[in-house]
């Protein structure tokens, strides 16, 4: 399902409601941060190449150098921030990914907060990789020890997310935001609405056979069932089986998927009308 | 077997508005907020609300684990919608340059006037120690920087730089390109290092002082003090006011992290670094004003009372800019 095993940030909305969102995993953010660089490296190459069909190849080497390095300054600055501040949080490489940047606190996404944290990735990212490919280009005259310092820096920013709860890098905290994987889960038909096969009709369960599950177990039914028709067919056998046996199922049952069908709807049926009664069940040892 | 359990028939009955606010946000995740009609637009925040409240709802009777994921998905889509920043960026720059960015400058006055005065500082010492012993420019500044100018430079070879023919146009704009990547960067950099307690960009600011410092003292040694200040004052007043700024950011960044007052640290640290990147991006513009001014003005008008005079217009200019606009005084 969406949240298995993600971590999740609880945002409560300015109308009151907590909302969960799933931290984005530290190699989708990688990954989305190694196309947007990608991507800016292309477009300066391509504003270098225009400028040069526009001038001529005459212009000399002091003219592309200059275009370059302008170009490539302007680019890895305004890059994230265009484009976070346009489309709502995201940057091509992050929608590729399906991640977005929200404020942390759950307020608007303020173009100051954007404006920062992708301020702040000069110093995190981009200044380390410089004075590794070229010490002198940072502190002219500097010592071949600025390169292993900017390892070291780099990879002390690089790793930072992985060592707190929400994967923040310091352009985060500074900046407020949080980086999360973007929502995308899709409303699928309800299996207790859906028309049960004939076969199914007259299934009826008591309320004891009912009992022996909890909400844990009919999420895993639920997500058996959902895999679809295509679904591994033994998996489904082995469920029934189990379920027919720890219920004492005697009578003849139709085949495995109605049988369970049946059983989803009316343990759903069973759970929910505890619920409206304030008696959670989270899982078949619960025994509240 | 027709039992029709409570949430079924909830889902039943809301689902039609969670699919209309679906399309929408499929629309304006996919072409942005304009490609909705005025219609659908106003519609958006009353089905937000209405998916919240299905939300709550579900979250109360439903167990069915889609349903209950679906819209905790489509309210955290809605929100992001309803919540995100949808400013057009001309909108965003407009209200920048007018609004913002000279409010934070008054705002941050304090660390702005300590940056001025450690640069100011770091000139006056470089300028004393490099005229007490000429051999401590080296030590000050370094050979890209000093680009050949140096104690054992002749006097000519010096001057020449100051008011270089238009011939080496092609190379000096190289240099203007130069400085303004060096300097924004340095500029950002101030910025950026001010959450390690603001020691850095102090720091940062100091010896940039210096350099500017150790370069007065050698023109000076030549007789050339007045033209060098006409040369470095017309962008050097940008140029100096884009790396105060960008040195107040990270002070103030520091201060939030050495003295967070009554605020939680973390809290107080992101709300002082977005105030602070305002600054930094100002002085991003201030820089690529400077650079401007410095490629091609310096080029063309050698006239020393002309240079003083455009840095004195300048000095004026960013005094009342960043004083008066947008405050309702």
């Amino acid at each position: 399902m969406t949240h298995g095993g993600a971590r999740t940030r609880e945002v409560v909305t300015p109308d009151g409601v907590p909302l969960r969102f799933a931290i984005a995993l530290a190699g989708d953010r990688a990954g989305a941060f190694l196309l947007d660089y990608l991507l800016v490296h292309a477009a300066v190459l391509v504003a270098v190449l225009a400028i040069f069909l526009l001038v001529g190849w005459a212009a000399g080497a002091d003219l592309a150098l200059a275009t370059a390095l302008l170009a490539f300054f302007l680019v890895r600055t305004f890059y994230f921030t265009f484009f976070e501040l346009t489309w709502q949080g995201q940057t091509p490489g992050k929608r590729k990914l399906g991640i977005r940047v929200i404020d942390a606190r759950g307020g608007p996404l303020t173009a100051e907060a954007i404006i920062t944290r992708n301020l702040t990735r000069e110093v995190e990212v981009f200044l380390p990789m410089t004075a590794l490919a070229g010490p002198d280009l940072v502190y002219p005259g500097a010592p071949a020890g600025v390169a292993i310092a900017a390892l070291g820096w780099m990879l002390l920013f690089g790793l930072l997310p992985l060592f707190n709860r929400d994967r923040l890098r310091v352009g985060d905290l500074v900046a407020g935001t949080i980086v999360v994987r973007a929502p995308d889960a899709r409303l699928l038909d309800d299996l207790v609405a859906a028309p049960a096969s004939p076969a199914a009709e007259g299934l009826a369960f008591t309320r004891e056979q009912l009992d022996v599950y909890g909400e844990y177990e009919l999420h895993v039914l639920e997500g058996l069932l959902r895999d679809g028709p295509a679904a591994r067919p033994d998996a489904m056998a082995a469920v029934a089986a189990q379920i027919r046996e720890k219920i004492g199922w005697e009578a003849p049952a139709p085949d495995d998927r109605a049988f369970l069908r049946a059983y989803y709807a009316a343990l759903r049926g069973r759970l929910e009308r505890r619920l409206l009664l304030g008696r959670r069940r989270a899982h078949k040892l619960d025994r509240s | 077997m027709t039992v029709v359990l409570k949430s079924a028939a909830f889902r039943a009955e809301r689902e039609p508005s969670w699919r209309e606010l679906e399309g929408l946000l499929d629309r304006v995740e996919r072409w942005g907020l304009p490609s909705l009609a005025a219609g659908e637009v106003a519609r958006l925040p009353a089905l937000y609300r209405a998916a919240l409240s299905s939300l709550s709802v579900a979250r109360a009777i439903s167990l069915d684990r889609n349903v209950l994921d679906y819209l905790e998905t489509l309210s955290a889509r809605a929100y992001l919608v309803v919540y995100g920043t949808r400013r057009h960026l001309r909108d965003a720059l407009g209200d920048f340059f007018v609004r913002r960015f000279p409010g934070a400058v008054r705002a941050h006055r304090r660390e702005l006037a300590l940056a001025i005065a450690l640069i100011a500082v770091g000139a006056g010492v470089g300028h004393a120690l490099t005229a007490a012993d000429a051999e401590r420019f080296y030590a000050f500044v370094a050979p890209e920087m000093a680009q050949g100018r140096g104690p054992t430079s002749s006097t000519e070879s010096l001057r020449e730089v100051l008011y270089a023919p238009r011939d080496a146009a092609q190379l000096l704009k190289t240099f203007a390109m130069f400085l303004f990547q060096h300097n924004a960067t340095i500029g950002l950099l101030a910025f950026a290092v001010g959450f390690a307690g603001g020691v850095p960009s102090a720091l940062l600011l100091f010896t940039n002082g210096l350099v500017l410092g150790a370069f007065g003292a050698l023109y000076r040694s030549r007789g050339l003090a007045l033209d060098f200040w006409g040369w470095v004052l017309p962008h050097g007043v940008t140029e100096l006011l884009a790396v105060a700024l960008c040195g107040a950011a990270g002070l103030a960044l520091g201060q939030a992290v050495l003295f967070p007052g009554r605020e939680e640290r973390l809290a107080g640290l992101a709300r002082r670094g977005r105030e602070a990147g305002v600054l930094a991006v100002g002085a991003v513009a201030l820089f690529f004003a400077a650079a401007l001014v410095e490629g091609l003005f310096r080029q063309l008008v050698h006239s020393v009372p002309v240079r003083y005079a455009v840095a004195a217009g300048t000095f004026l200019f960013w005094t009342v800019y960043l004083g008066r606009a947008g405050s309702r005084a």
